[in-house]
């Protein structure tokens, strides 16, 4: 019988140290989650109030001022955070499950179709998501579902491109041939080794694209093709505030502050995930 | 008076551990050294080290001493980049394990080679193409005119071991570097660039530290072996005295299972 | 030739508007008897190999297990074959699934091609299944040298030679009869190399298994094995018992490589 052989412990040090990045991340991102998440069962004012006088400044039962129309700045801003991140996570999620099953079929798929998928999927990320979005406007007519699909979309392709190298790199390992001669099923195989070794870069990528899907709504919105009223979208807010920013600068100020302190939170936390995730599995040679 | 002198090298990691721990050893004009070891041995970094190549965030200390002819005696270590230029090439130059990626893939082999003769033996125009077509007939390469206008891709791992050569060759070093030079390549291969390499080394009177996990390889090309595990030298002797006696129980344990292998091909002569 | 447990017949593969990468070759490993494939890059070996395991298909020619041609549409025959012929690969560091624990990278046979005839029933209740499952990962661990705690771990935290053992004990966990080699020990250090190759042969002996090991190197073939065919451009030219072929070489290419293998000076 061989001697036993001694296993060296070896718990890598990395993996322990919690990611500042994440954990601020997490704050930023977290406190427009939370007036999201508030809004749904409490506003300070009924979003169609429009009792406060117009542009009014902070005071007088408004935090932080009332809007051309005499509506509560904060009132709207919430409604806009509910908004921002519904779009978001809709359309991250959209293309999120489209991109991955358009990636894993661009990756096992032969050599021709391969090459027509990846060419498509150039093609498709070639195209500006406004111009996307105002196709689906022009057809459709602006909605909350018509933003999500748009910019899902144009989400999918950047995903699929991504999730196809991925998957390419995983099927040319060696574990997956030994899955193979295991008698494992593709199916499985997919389950359990393709997935779960492409999932930790994949969700770094998807939080970036939430970052990108937010900004994106709020472009829509800027240029009149986002949910129309009473849904409220920071960028539609910006758009109002346009004429009068000298004069009751609170208006276009308060939505672009929360519209950047989300981004920055969503790249944090995709940051602080790429620390967290997979590269502390080093070769020892 | 020896060419290189190492004394008490060390090399330690960004995260403080020792890869390299107080090695010391010397090599003089035509000496054949052969490092000997297994993968975390430290010998790959203690070649990096003698040429000032080590990657950014490792720590060195000890003394590396270049003196070869028509350089000042040079220090190695902490050398300022200027100096380590001059060093590189002319004094002490490298063949690595990886011939694919020690060539540029997008540039001729022909430019390749030339790169380094023109530099060093300042030659151009028709005088440079000559030498770049002898340097590459010197490492016994058949048609070097289409040796020289291939990419490297478009030759064979032996050959572009031998161009790897044939560049390191360019400038005439004293010391030649070897680290692993044919464990990529197949046997049949193998053999012959390990004695186009003594024979190279012989020519023209240079020094040879030779790298290796291989015990039957340095066997066949050094004279005299340094015996490396975890950063620290473990014994020393000829090649000879170590393959047939040797004493520490890690180079036994090491001459052993080589022979485990070796003696498997002689029990099947008849 | 008909005890054969493996055996290849006249198998031809290549790529269209390119030279073939193997042709006419054929040879027969018999059980007990473990077999060489040697040969350069090139050679084909990686191909000839992947032709045993059924992941390809020959252009012409067939392969065959237990003296019938390889069918692996038939779910029986498949899984008689994936039990009977297991492998274990070149680079350890790409064999094992970086994202599972060691318990359930050599568990996965079982779980794929079940526990065997002679195992407990599928009908049985999961825990039993799972009960037995891990004792038989237990004892392929036991069975290579590695401790019952490594079933818990990543493979990152083994070195190159303890992850080689890993893939052995999946490989053995179903008690194969064949185990296929694709050169398991050129990228370990050279007393690692020993310890595996002692490693494979105790495996031999002790389970009745039979090694397939493709190899480059001579000294390590010639430890294990006592059959023995030479591969060159994807045509078998020299085939036989390793004493003969290594002792007396008939063809031009045998010498070349048996004289270019690296020796060590004499002992004393």
């Amino acid at each position: 019988m061989s001697a036993a052989v001694s296993v060296p412990v070896r718990t890598p040090a990395r993996r322990r140290r919690r990611s500042v990045t994440l954990t601020a991340g997490c704050v930023l991102a977290g406190l427009i989650v939370a007036l999201a998440v508030v809004s749904l069962v409490w506003l300070p004012y009924p979003p169609s109030d429009v009792s406060g006088g117009r542009l009014a400044g902070p005071g007088g039962g408004h935090l932080l001022g009332t809007d051309k129309l005499g509506r509560d700045l904060f009132t709207q801003l919430m409604i806009g955070a509910r908004i921002a991140l519904a779009v978001g996570c809709g359309a991250v999620a959209l293309g999120g499950i489209l991109g991955v099953a358009t990636g894993l079929a661009a990756g096992f798929a032969t050599r021709w179709l391969d090459d027509a998928i990846a060419a498509a999927l150039d093609i498709l990320i070639a195209f500006p998501v406004l111009l996307v979005a105002m196709l689906l406007v022009a057809a459709q007519g602006a909605s909350l579902v018509s933003a999500i699909v748009a910019i899902g979309l144009g989400s999918s392709a950047v995903v699929a491109r991504l999730t196809r190298v991925l998957v390419k790199r995983v099927l040319a390992q060696d574990f997956v041939t030994a899955a193979r001669t295991s008698g494992t099923s593709w199916p499985r195989i997919v389950l359990e080794h393709v997935l779960p070794n492409v999932w930790p870069t994949l969700v770094v990528n998807l939080a970036l694209q939430l970052g990108v899907a937010v900004l994106a709504e709020a472009s829509l919105s800027y240029l009149g093709l986002g949910a129309p009223p009473p849904n409220e979208s920071w960028g539609r807010m910006l758009q109002e505030a346009q004429a009068t920013v000298l004069t009751a600068p609170l208006g276009a100020i308060a939505p672009g502050v929360l519209l950047i302190l989300l981004v920055i939170g969503v790249n944090l936390i995709a940051d602080g995930l790429r620390d967290v995730a997979d590269p502390t599995r080093r070769r020892s040679r | 008076m020896s060419l290189l002198t190492v004394s008490g090298l060390s090399v330690h990691a960004p995260d403080g551990r020792a890869l390299v721990r107080d090695l010391s050893f010397a090599i003089g004009p035509g000496d054949r050294l052969g490092l000997i070891g297994e993968s975390g041995s430290g010998k790959s970094l203690t070649a990096l080290a003698i040429m000032g190549l080590l990657p950014a965030g490792m720590t060195v200390s000890g003394s590396v001493l270049l003196d070869t002819p028509g350089l000042p005696a040079s220090e190695v270590v902490g050398a300022p980049a200027r100096l380590l230029n001059r060093l590189r090439g002319r004094a002490v130059t490298a063949v690595f394990q990886e011939p694919l990626t020690a060539l540029d893939p997008l540039m001729r082999v022909g430019r390749q080679v030339a790169g380094p003769l023109r530099r060093w033996r300042g030659l151009r125009g028709a005088a440079l193409r000559e030498a770049t077509l002898a340097a590459l007939a010197e490492v016994r390469l058949t048609d070097p005119e289409r040796i020289a206008r291939a990419y490297p891709h478009e030759i064979s791992g032996g050959q572009r071991q031998r161009v790897a050569i044939a560049m390191a060759l360019a400038c005439r070093p004293a010391l030649l570097i070897a680290d692993e030079p044919t464990t990529a390549l197949d046997v049949s291969v193998q053999a012959d660039v390990l004695s186009l390499l003594a024979n190279l080394i012989a020519a023209h009177g240079m020094s040879l530290l030779f790298i290796t996990h291989d015990l039957a390889v340095v066997a066949g090309v050094t004279d005299r072996v340094l015996v490396m595990r975890d950063g620290t030298a473990v014994e020393s002797g000829t090649v000879r005295d170590i393959v047939t006696a040797p004493r520490a129980p890690y180079t036994r344990d090491l001459v052993n299972s080589a022979r485990t292998f070796d003696a498997a091909l002689d029990r099947r002569k008849p | 030739m008909s005890n054969a447990i493996l055996e290849a017949r006249d198998v031809h593969f290549g790529y269209r508007h390119s030279a073939p990468v193997l042709a006419g070759v054929s040879f027969a490993v018999r059980p007990g008897r473990s077999m060489a494939l040697v040969g350069e890059s090139g050679a084909g070996k990686t191909t000839l190999l992947r032709l045993l395991l059924g992941l390809a298909r020959p252009g012409s020619g067939a392969i065959l297990f237990d003296g019938r041609e390889l069918d692996l549409g038939d779910r029986a025959r498949r899984l008689e074959f994936r039990r009977g012929v297991q492998t274990v690969f070149q680079d350890p560091y790409s064999s094992l699934d970086p994202r599972q624990r060691v318990s359930r990278i050599v568990a996965e046979p079982l779980r794929s091609l079940g526990l065997g005839p002679a195992a407990v029933d599928r009908d049985a209740p999961r825990a039993d299944r799972r009960a037995e499952i891990r004792q038989r990962v237990a004892a392929a661990l036991d069975s290579v040298g590695l401790p019952a705690d490594a079933a818990d771990r990543y493979p990152h935290e083994f070195s190159g030679g303890q992850r080689q053992r890993i893939a052995i004990a999946r490989a053995v966990v179903c008690e194969p009869r064949v185990l296929l080699a694709d050169e398991p020990v050129s990228a370990l250090d050279v007393t690692t190399r020993v310890r595996i190759v002692d490693l494979l042969g105790e495996l031999t002996r002790e389970r009745g298994l039979t090694v397939v090991m493709v190899s480059h190197d001579l000294g390590v073939v010639a430890t294990l094995c006592e059959d023995i065919a030479v591969l060159e451009r994807g045509r078998i030219v020299e085939q036989g018992g390793i004493d003969a072929v290594l002792g007396s070489p008939t063809h031009p290419y045998t010498r070349r490589l048996i004289a270019s293998a690296p020796r060590l000076p004499a002992a004393r």
